[in-house]
């Protein structure tokens, strides 16, 4: 689903967020990428994105080398992308319902099948009954749920979270790493960029571990095994 | 709109609902694409939201944007009100330009017969629509006529006035009139040619600059519409950035992003330009009455003509290209800057 190949990635300033990190990712897993802040995770996941590109190397998604992808591939790239921010990134101006709609608008989805998606995504994530509500009018928790509802509306092959549980208790945290597991199970490939190293230690996942833009260890989370 | 939902509802939907899904399982490599059919119906629905929306977000701020609204047709009025008057000056004066005519004086030796003969040679000149006889005799009578110096002329010994012949040119254009006015000249027994056009053709060059003062105004002010709607999609633009941003993370094209802003700009600019053809209108309708009398006064049945129909509806549309074109200005600058980030 994604392959890092040897990926290195240089700033303007000089420096070297990510040297040679190579990885997979399959169809259908769950990891984790965690590292201290300045790390790289950042950076990996905005070539994931394309809001990077890499200074040398590789990224594959779907098999296909994102080096080719001139600016206008973009946006096509990141439809197949759902994209979840500890911050939410939701708009106020508009209802939950809107802020789920907007990948499908974008994307070109029918009116009439645009409702039954984002009722189905809102389902999934339990939040059918706040469709007609501000975003703002919701808990922290069900923000974030609107969000991953947002980030799945349109099927993405690969689901990516950048510090998804960061302002979460424990309780909320564990609902929104249910909903990540069952998208996994269905055939999305999840990353979820973490330093939340209890939450990683209570699953026992694929852990991708970056420090100075080095990938040092990459394999199950050994010895923390549920809890 | 109304038409579109017939056969959206039908079988379109059953397409649009499997394929995006079956493509992305058989050629993982594609992007979820919907129908070729399905995403221009999207393209235009999206076309006719944007267009519903910058309506409904000029009108949220009404305040703001009546004062944008009004900057530009006070900057598009002046022009215009000014190319109204200078049409109807033009108009007024196209009758003028008629009446130009040549007086070519004879020697006072001249003999009426003579006069005629060469009225009658001249006629059949380049240039020359007719001539006109107007002989000592005749030009006494209508001195006496109209000068009031009729009886100080009985005085004298002799009539003073010399032959006349009035040639009336087919053309009014400088260089042929000078010609023309050189040719005659050198004729025997011609003591003086005036040119009676002289002040016709002093303000047709007052006119010609007055065209040009206007062109002048126009690029300049249209210029100033262009940078008031650049100004206020920039703050627009500013205004939605985080809108910006999650439509760029979830897969907006630029084309997405642009276009509510264009259309923005474009109902700014038409707005614009019609509430100038009031404020035209307006202006018109109250310097009519005064210009009616003014031209009464100068024995004209002309009065005030009001602005041409098209232009009731040019002014607005060309208002609206500015418009349109700021707001490109605008997001061609601005949105370059707004990347998501994290």
């Amino acid at each position: 689903m994604i392959q890092f190949d040897r990926v290195s990635k240089r700033y303007p300033n000089g420096k070297d967020a990510l040297s040679k990190v190579s990885f997979t990712l399959p169809a259908g897993q769950l990891t984790f990428l965690t590292g201290h802040s300045g790390a790289g995770k950042s950076t990996l996941l905005k070539l994931i994105m394309m809001l990077e590109r890499p200074t040398q190397g590789q990224v594959f998604i779907e098999g296909q080398n994102l080096n080719g992808f001139g600016n206008r591939h973009i946006p096509l790239l990141r439809r197949k992308i759902g994209m979840v921010h500890q911050n939410h990134q939701l708009l106020f101006d508009r209802t939950v319902f809107d802020n789920v709609a907007l990948p499908l608008i974008i994307a070109g989805y029918a009116r009439s099948d645009i409702g039954k998606r984002v009722r189905a995504a809102l389902d999934k994530v339990g939040l059918l009954d706040k469709e007609k509500l501000n975003p703002i009018m919701l808990s922290g928790g069900e923000q974030q749920r609107v969000g991953i509802a947002r980030a799945v509306v349109n099927k993405p092959p690969l689901l990516l979270a950048d510090e998804p549980t960061g302002n979460l208790d424990p309780a909320l945290s564990e609902e929104i790493m249910d909903l990540f597991k069952d998208f996994a199970r269905v055939g999305v490939a999840v990353l979820i960029a973490t330093h939340d190293l209890s939450l990683i230690a209570r699953y026992n996942h694929r852990l991708l571990t970056l420090r100075e833009g080095r990938l040092i260890h990459d394999g199950d989370e050994g010895g923390h095994h549920g809890s | 709109m109304a038409a579109n939902k017939g056969p959206r509802n039908a079988t379109p939907i059953k397409a649009n609902r499997q394929k995006p899904e079956r493509v992305r399982r058989v050629a993982g490599a594609h992007s979820a694409r919907t129908s070729l059919q399905d995403r221009f119906r999207s393209w235009r629905q999206h076309h006719q939201d944007s267009f519903r929306d910058a309506l409904q977000r000029l009108n949220a701020a009404r305040a703001s944007s009546a004062m944008t609204i009004l900057v530009i047709a006070i900057a598009l009025a002046l022009p215009a009100g000014l190319a109204v008057l200078l049409d109807n000056a033009r108009a007024i004066t196209r009758g003028w330009d008629g009446n130009a005519h040549l007086s070519v004086f004879l020697d006072m030796n001249i003999s009426e017969q003579r006069q005629r003969q060469l009225a009658r040679d001249w006629q059949g000149l380049d240039n020359i629509t007719r001539t006109e006889v107007i002989t000592r005799e005749q030009a006494l009578a209508e001195f006496k006529a109209l000068s009031g110096f009729g009886e100080v002329l009985e005085a004298l010994p002799d009539n003073p006035l010399p032959p006349l012949i009035v040639v009336y040119p087919d053309e009014t254009d400088p260089v042929t009139l000078r010609a023309l006015e050189n040719r005659l000249a050198e004729a025997d027994g011609v003591d003086l040619v005036q040119l009676d056009v002289e002040w016709v053709r002093r303000l047709h060059a007052l006119i010609e600059l007055g065209e040009r003062l206007i062109s002048a105004l126009t690029l300049a002010l249209a210029a100033a519409v262009v940078l008031v709607v650049v100004n206020t999609i920039r703050l627009a633009i500013e205004s939605r950035r985080e809108e910006i941003v999650v439509v760029k993370i979830v897969g907006g094209t630029d084309g997405f992003v642009r276009r509510p802003f264009l259309y923005s700009g474009f109902c700014f600019g038409f707005a614009g330009g019609a509430t100038a053809v009031i404020l035209v209108q307006v202006a018109l309708w109250w310097l009519g009455g005064p210009i009616d009398e003014l031209l009464a006064l100068y024995n004209s049945d002309e009065s005030l003509t009001a602005m041409a129909a098209s232009s009731l509806i040019v002014l607005p549309a060309f208002s609206g290209i500015l418009g349109l074109l700021g707001a490109w200005l605008a997001v061609g600058r601005h949105l370059g800057d707004i990347e998501p980030n994290f």
